[in-house]
Protein backbone atom coordinates (compact mmCIF):
# COMPACT_ATOMS: atom_id res chain seq x y z
CA UNK A 1 0.00 0.00 0.00
CA UNK A 2 1.16 3.29 -0.80
CA UNK A 3 1.81 6.18 1.62
CA UNK A 4 -0.96 8.62 -0.24
CA UNK A 5 -3.62 4.96 0.00
CA UNK A 6 -3.05 4.92 3.20
CA UNK A 7 -3.64 8.62 3.63
CA UNK A 8 -6.81 8.22 2.00
CA UNK A 9 -8.14 5.94 4.49
CA UNK A 10 -7.67 9.29 6.84
CA UNK A 11 -9.64 11.66 4.29
CA UNK A 12 -13.35 11.22 6.11
CA UNK A 13 -11.78 12.33 9.45
CA UNK A 14 -10.28 14.74 7.63
CA UNK A 15 -13.29 15.97 6.35
CA UNK A 16 -15.09 15.35 9.73
CA UNK A 17 -12.49 17.82 11.56
CA UNK A 18 -13.26 20.61 9.12
CA UNK A 19 -16.80 20.08 9.57
CA UNK A 20 -16.69 19.72 13.41
CA UNK A 21 -14.47 23.46 13.17
CA UNK A 22 -16.66 25.03 10.68
CA UNK A 23 -20.11 24.03 12.73
CA UNK A 24 -18.54 24.90 15.37
CA UNK A 25 -17.37 28.35 14.72
CA UNK A 26 -20.50 28.80 12.95
CA UNK A 27 -22.85 28.68 16.21
CA UNK A 28 -20.60 30.85 18.28
CA UNK A 29 -20.36 33.76 15.23
CA UNK A 30 -24.00 33.72 14.72
CA UNK A 31 -25.35 33.21 18.31
CA UNK A 32 -22.89 36.33 18.90
CA UNK A 33 -24.36 38.38 16.04
CA UNK A 34 -27.48 37.16 15.73
CA UNK A 35 -28.65 37.89 19.69
CA UNK A 36 -29.27 40.46 20.97
CA UNK A 37 -26.76 41.86 23.56
CA UNK A 38 -27.57 44.15 26.16
CA UNK A 39 -25.23 43.69 28.81
CA UNK A 40 -25.95 44.66 32.37
CA UNK A 41 -24.26 44.46 35.74
CA UNK A 42 -27.33 43.06 37.44
CA UNK A 43 -27.91 40.25 34.74
CA UNK A 44 -24.39 38.77 36.59
CA UNK A 45 -25.18 39.42 40.33
CA UNK A 46 -27.16 37.06 42.04
CA UNK A 47 -30.60 37.40 42.60
CA UNK A 48 -31.86 38.01 46.48
CA UNK A 49 -30.05 34.90 48.19
CA UNK A 50 -28.41 33.07 45.09
CA UNK A 51 -24.64 32.52 45.08
CA UNK A 52 -21.96 34.29 43.02
CA UNK A 53 -22.30 33.43 39.70
CA UNK A 54 -18.81 33.73 38.40
CA UNK A 55 -16.04 32.75 40.78
CA UNK A 56 -12.50 30.55 40.76
CA UNK A 57 -13.70 27.33 39.91
CA UNK A 58 -10.32 26.09 41.21
CA UNK A 59 -10.90 24.24 44.57
CA UNK A 60 -9.15 22.00 47.00
CA UNK A 61 -8.91 18.35 45.17
CA UNK A 62 -8.86 15.25 47.29
CA UNK A 63 -5.48 13.48 46.65
CA UNK A 64 -7.04 10.37 46.13
CA UNK A 65 -7.94 11.38 42.51
CA UNK A 66 -4.96 11.79 41.41
CA UNK A 67 -3.81 8.74 42.63
CA UNK A 68 -6.97 6.94 41.08
CA UNK A 69 -5.26 8.63 37.43
CA UNK A 70 -1.80 8.29 37.53
CA UNK A 71 -2.87 4.08 38.48
CA UNK A 72 -5.37 4.51 35.34
CA UNK A 73 -2.20 5.86 33.46
CA UNK A 74 -0.07 2.90 34.53
CA UNK A 75 -2.43 0.39 33.29
CA UNK A 76 -3.63 2.26 29.98
CA UNK A 77 -0.05 1.96 29.08
CA UNK A 78 0.10 -1.67 29.72
CA UNK A 79 -2.61 -2.40 27.64
CA UNK A 80 -0.97 0.05 24.88
CA UNK A 81 2.00 -2.43 24.67
CA UNK A 82 -0.06 -5.27 24.36
CA UNK A 83 -1.68 -4.08 20.81
CA UNK A 84 1.56 -4.75 18.91
CA UNK A 85 2.20 -8.35 20.78
CA UNK A 86 -1.02 -9.75 20.03
CA UNK A 87 -1.07 -8.73 16.66
CA UNK A 88 2.77 -10.16 15.86
CA UNK A 89 2.39 -12.66 18.20
CA UNK A 90 2.54 -15.93 15.24
CA UNK A 91 5.68 -14.00 14.61
CA UNK A 92 7.67 -13.55 17.52
CA UNK A 93 7.34 -17.27 19.45
CA UNK A 94 8.11 -18.40 22.38
CA UNK A 95 10.52 -16.14 23.81
CA UNK A 96 8.17 -12.87 22.72
CA UNK A 97 5.61 -14.54 24.18
CA UNK A 98 7.28 -14.81 27.82
CA UNK A 99 8.83 -11.83 27.53
CA UNK A 100 5.50 -10.05 27.35
CA UNK A 101 4.48 -12.57 30.43
CA UNK A 102 7.63 -11.30 32.45
CA UNK A 103 6.54 -7.51 32.10
CA UNK A 104 2.60 -8.27 32.84
CA UNK A 105 4.34 -10.38 35.79
CA UNK A 106 6.16 -7.47 37.01
CA UNK A 107 2.77 -4.92 36.83
CA UNK A 108 0.95 -7.47 38.12
CA UNK A 109 3.75 -7.23 41.32
CA UNK A 110 2.77 -3.71 41.72
CA UNK A 111 -1.35 -4.33 41.34
CA UNK A 112 -1.30 -6.86 44.09
CA UNK A 113 0.73 -4.51 46.41
CA UNK A 114 -1.86 -1.39 45.66
CA UNK A 115 -4.31 -4.41 46.47
CA UNK A 116 -3.02 -4.97 49.97
CA UNK A 117 -2.35 -1.32 50.30
CA UNK A 118 -6.44 -0.49 49.98
CA UNK A 119 -5.19 1.93 47.18
CA UNK A 120 -8.48 0.89 44.90
CA UNK A 121 -10.69 1.59 47.99
CA UNK A 122 -12.45 4.69 48.28
CA UNK A 123 -13.56 3.88 52.16
CA UNK B 1 -1.29 18.51 -2.73
CA UNK B 2 -3.76 17.23 -0.05
CA UNK B 3 -1.72 16.06 1.70
CA UNK B 4 1.07 19.24 1.90
CA UNK B 5 -1.86 20.86 2.90
CA UNK B 6 -3.01 18.90 5.77
CA UNK B 7 1.07 19.12 6.92
CA UNK B 8 0.46 22.71 6.63
CA UNK B 9 -2.27 22.79 8.83
CA UNK B 10 -1.48 20.55 11.45
CA UNK B 11 2.03 22.14 11.75
CA UNK B 12 0.52 25.61 11.80
CA UNK B 13 -2.00 24.55 14.68
CA UNK B 14 1.04 22.80 16.30
CA UNK B 15 3.25 25.78 16.31
CA UNK B 16 0.65 28.50 17.43
CA UNK B 17 -1.47 26.10 20.28
CA UNK B 18 1.91 25.38 21.68
CA UNK B 19 3.03 29.01 21.97
CA UNK B 20 -0.12 29.54 23.72
CA UNK B 21 0.28 26.77 26.14
CA UNK B 22 2.79 28.84 27.81
CA UNK B 23 1.55 32.13 27.11
CA UNK B 24 -2.06 31.39 28.40
CA UNK B 25 -2.97 33.22 31.55
CA UNK B 26 -5.34 30.45 33.11
CA UNK B 27 -3.55 27.55 33.52
CA UNK B 28 -6.75 25.24 32.87
CA UNK B 29 -6.21 27.19 29.30
CA UNK B 30 -2.93 25.50 29.02
CA UNK B 31 -3.86 22.29 29.24
CA UNK B 32 -6.57 22.55 26.95
CA UNK B 33 -4.50 24.33 24.30
CA UNK B 34 -2.22 21.10 25.11
CA UNK B 35 -4.72 18.69 24.40
CA UNK B 36 -4.85 20.70 20.95
CA UNK B 37 -1.26 20.36 20.28
CA UNK B 38 -1.48 16.13 21.15
CA UNK B 39 -4.36 16.01 18.54
CA UNK B 40 -2.36 17.65 15.81
CA UNK B 41 0.60 16.14 16.65
CA UNK B 42 -1.29 12.69 16.33
CA UNK B 43 -2.06 14.33 12.73
CA UNK B 44 1.50 14.68 11.70
CA UNK B 45 2.07 11.02 12.86
CA UNK B 46 -0.31 9.97 10.73
CA UNK B 47 1.23 11.76 7.91
CA UNK B 48 4.15 10.42 7.86
CA UNK B 49 2.67 6.70 8.02
CA UNK B 50 2.78 6.43 11.86
CA UNK B 51 -0.67 4.80 12.34
CA UNK B 52 0.31 3.12 15.63
CA UNK B 53 1.82 6.14 17.35
CA UNK B 54 -0.40 8.40 16.42
CA UNK B 55 -3.26 6.28 18.22
CA UNK B 56 -1.47 5.87 21.49
CA UNK B 57 -0.79 9.64 21.66
CA UNK B 58 -4.13 10.29 21.54
CA UNK B 59 -5.06 7.20 23.80
CA UNK B 60 -2.35 7.47 26.34
CA UNK B 61 -1.54 11.84 25.75
CA UNK B 62 -4.80 12.99 25.39
CA UNK B 63 -6.80 10.56 27.23
CA UNK B 64 -4.80 10.13 30.66
CA UNK B 65 -1.90 12.45 30.57
CA UNK B 66 -3.67 15.50 29.85
CA UNK B 67 -6.25 14.52 32.33
CA UNK B 68 -3.80 14.45 35.36
CA UNK B 69 -2.21 17.43 34.26
CA UNK B 70 -5.69 18.94 34.54
CA UNK B 71 -5.92 17.37 38.08
CA UNK B 72 -2.64 18.95 39.08
CA UNK B 73 -3.62 22.28 37.72
CA UNK B 74 -6.57 22.30 39.61
CA UNK B 75 -5.81 20.63 42.87
CA UNK B 76 -2.83 23.27 43.23
CA UNK B 77 -5.42 25.69 45.03
CA UNK B 78 -2.85 28.51 44.09
CA UNK B 79 -3.95 32.18 43.08
CA UNK B 80 -0.96 32.16 39.69
CA UNK B 81 -1.46 36.44 39.93
CA UNK B 82 0.16 36.16 43.53
CA UNK B 83 2.67 33.81 42.06
CA UNK B 84 3.28 35.87 39.11
CA UNK B 85 4.06 39.11 41.54
CA UNK B 86 7.68 37.81 42.25
CA UNK B 87 8.58 36.59 39.07
CA UNK B 88 10.51 39.23 37.46
CA UNK B 89 13.53 38.65 40.24
CA UNK B 90 14.10 35.11 38.66
CA UNK B 91 14.39 36.78 34.99
CA UNK B 92 18.50 37.24 35.33
CA UNK B 93 18.75 33.29 36.43
CA UNK B 94 16.25 32.40 33.61
CA UNK B 95 18.45 34.50 31.07
CA UNK B 96 21.74 32.63 31.86
CA UNK B 97 20.27 29.20 32.23
CA UNK B 98 18.43 29.64 28.75
CA UNK B 99 21.41 30.95 26.89
CA UNK B 100 23.24 27.73 28.38
CA UNK B 101 20.92 25.22 26.96
CA UNK B 102 20.93 27.53 23.48
CA UNK B 103 24.70 27.20 23.68
CA UNK B 104 24.53 23.90 23.84
CA UNK B 105 21.77 23.07 21.42
CA UNK B 106 23.90 25.13 18.63
CA UNK B 107 27.13 23.26 19.45
CA UNK B 108 24.98 20.06 18.97
CA UNK B 109 23.48 21.07 15.69
CA UNK B 110 26.79 22.32 14.40
CA UNK B 111 28.55 19.00 14.82
CA UNK B 112 25.65 17.00 13.89
CA UNK B 113 25.89 14.78 10.89
CA UNK B 114 22.97 12.70 9.34
CA UNK B 115 24.02 8.92 8.52
CA UNK B 116 24.59 8.61 4.36
CA UNK B 117 21.36 6.45 3.45
CA UNK B 118 19.22 8.83 6.33
CA UNK B 119 17.73 10.72 3.66
CA UNK B 120 16.28 7.68 1.70
CA UNK B 121 14.67 6.73 5.38
CA UNK B 122 13.19 10.21 5.22
CA UNK B 123 11.94 10.13 1.91
CA UNK B 124 10.00 6.97 2.04
CA UNK B 125 7.95 6.69 5.29
CA UNK B 126 6.96 3.37 6.15
CA UNK B 127 3.61 2.20 5.59
CA UNK B 128 3.59 -1.14 4.79
CA UNK B 129 6.25 -3.23 3.35
CA UNK B 130 6.66 -5.70 0.37
CA UNK B 131 5.10 -8.68 2.81
CA UNK B 132 2.57 -7.04 3.53
CA UNK B 133 2.76 -6.31 7.39
CA UNK B 134 1.02 -2.89 9.11
CA UNK B 135 3.05 -0.07 10.99
CA UNK B 136 1.80 -2.04 13.97
CA UNK B 137 3.41 -5.37 13.60
CA UNK B 138 6.35 -4.04 12.35
CA UNK B 139 6.76 -2.77 15.70
CA UNK B 140 5.68 -5.99 17.56
CA UNK B 141 8.06 -8.21 15.44
CA UNK B 142 11.04 -6.26 16.91
CA UNK B 143 9.77 -4.25 20.39
CA UNK B 144 9.66 -7.93 22.23
CA UNK B 145 12.44 -9.79 21.00
CA UNK B 146 15.15 -7.44 19.39
CA UNK B 147 14.72 -4.75 22.32
CA UNK B 148 13.25 -6.76 24.78
CA UNK B 149 15.77 -4.68 27.79
CA UNK B 150 14.04 -1.59 26.93
CA UNK B 151 10.70 -3.47 26.91
CA UNK B 152 11.50 -5.11 30.61
CA UNK B 153 13.24 -1.45 31.55
CA UNK B 154 9.51 0.42 30.81
CA UNK B 155 7.61 -2.30 32.66
CA UNK B 156 9.90 -1.94 35.82
CA UNK B 157 9.81 2.03 35.15
CA UNK B 158 5.55 2.08 35.44
CA UNK B 159 6.24 -0.40 38.24
CA UNK B 160 8.50 2.61 40.12
CA UNK B 161 5.49 5.11 39.12
CA UNK B 162 2.87 2.86 40.65
CA UNK B 163 4.79 1.97 44.19
CA UNK B 164 5.33 5.72 43.96
CA UNK B 165 2.08 7.07 43.50
CA UNK B 166 0.90 4.94 46.30
CA UNK B 167 3.54 5.57 49.20
CA UNK B 168 3.09 9.47 48.56
CA UNK B 169 -0.42 9.73 48.29
CA UNK B 170 -2.02 7.06 50.37
CA UNK B 171 -2.60 7.19 53.33
CA UNK B 172 -5.27 5.02 55.87
CA UNK B 173 -7.84 7.16 57.63
CA UNK B 174 -8.93 5.88 60.79
CA UNK B 175 -12.28 5.13 61.78
CA UNK B 176 -13.21 3.75 58.91
CA UNK B 177 -15.48 0.87 58.49
CA UNK B 178 -14.93 -1.58 55.89
CA UNK B 179 -16.84 -4.71 54.84
CA UNK B 180 -14.32 -7.90 55.98
CA UNK B 181 -15.36 -10.33 53.76
CA UNK B 182 -12.84 -12.92 55.29
CA UNK B 183 -14.17 -12.15 58.99
CA UNK B 184 -17.75 -12.69 58.04
CA UNK B 185 -17.26 -16.10 56.22
CA UNK B 186 -14.99 -17.29 59.40
CA UNK B 187 -17.80 -16.04 62.14
CA UNK B 188 -18.96 -19.89 63.45
CA UNK B 189 -22.37 -20.30 64.62
CA UNK B 190 -20.77 -21.67 68.32
CA UNK B 191 -19.02 -18.76 68.61
CA UNK B 192 -21.58 -16.21 68.10
CA UNK B 193 -24.58 -17.86 69.19
CA UNK B 194 -25.65 -19.44 72.42
CA UNK B 195 -29.30 -21.83 73.27
CA UNK B 196 -30.21 -22.00 76.45
CA UNK B 197 -33.17 -23.97 77.72
CA UNK B 198 -35.70 -21.86 79.73
CA UNK B 199 -38.10 -23.55 81.60
CA UNK B 200 -41.91 -21.78 81.79
CA UNK B 201 -42.32 -19.78 84.86
CA UNK B 202 -38.77 -19.12 85.42
CA UNK B 203 -36.03 -16.32 84.39
CA UNK B 204 -33.00 -16.76 82.15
Amino acid sequence: MAPTELLLNYLPILIFIGVAVVMSCAMLVLSFVSGKQNPDVNKNAAYECGFDAFDDARNKFDVRFYLVAILFIIFDLEIAFLFPWAISLSEIGMFGFWSMMIFLGVLTVGFIYEWNKGALEWE
Amino acid sequence: MLTGLAFYLFAAVVLVSAIAVITARNPVHSVLFLILTFFNAAGLFILLGAEFIAMILVIVYVGAVAVLFLFVVMMLDISFSDLRKGAMQYVPMGLIIGGILLAELIAVFSAWKFAPNAADNIAVPFVQSAEGITNTEAIGRVLYTDYVFAFQVSGLILLVAMIGAIVLTHRTRPGVRKQKVADQQARKKSDVLEIKKVTSGTGV
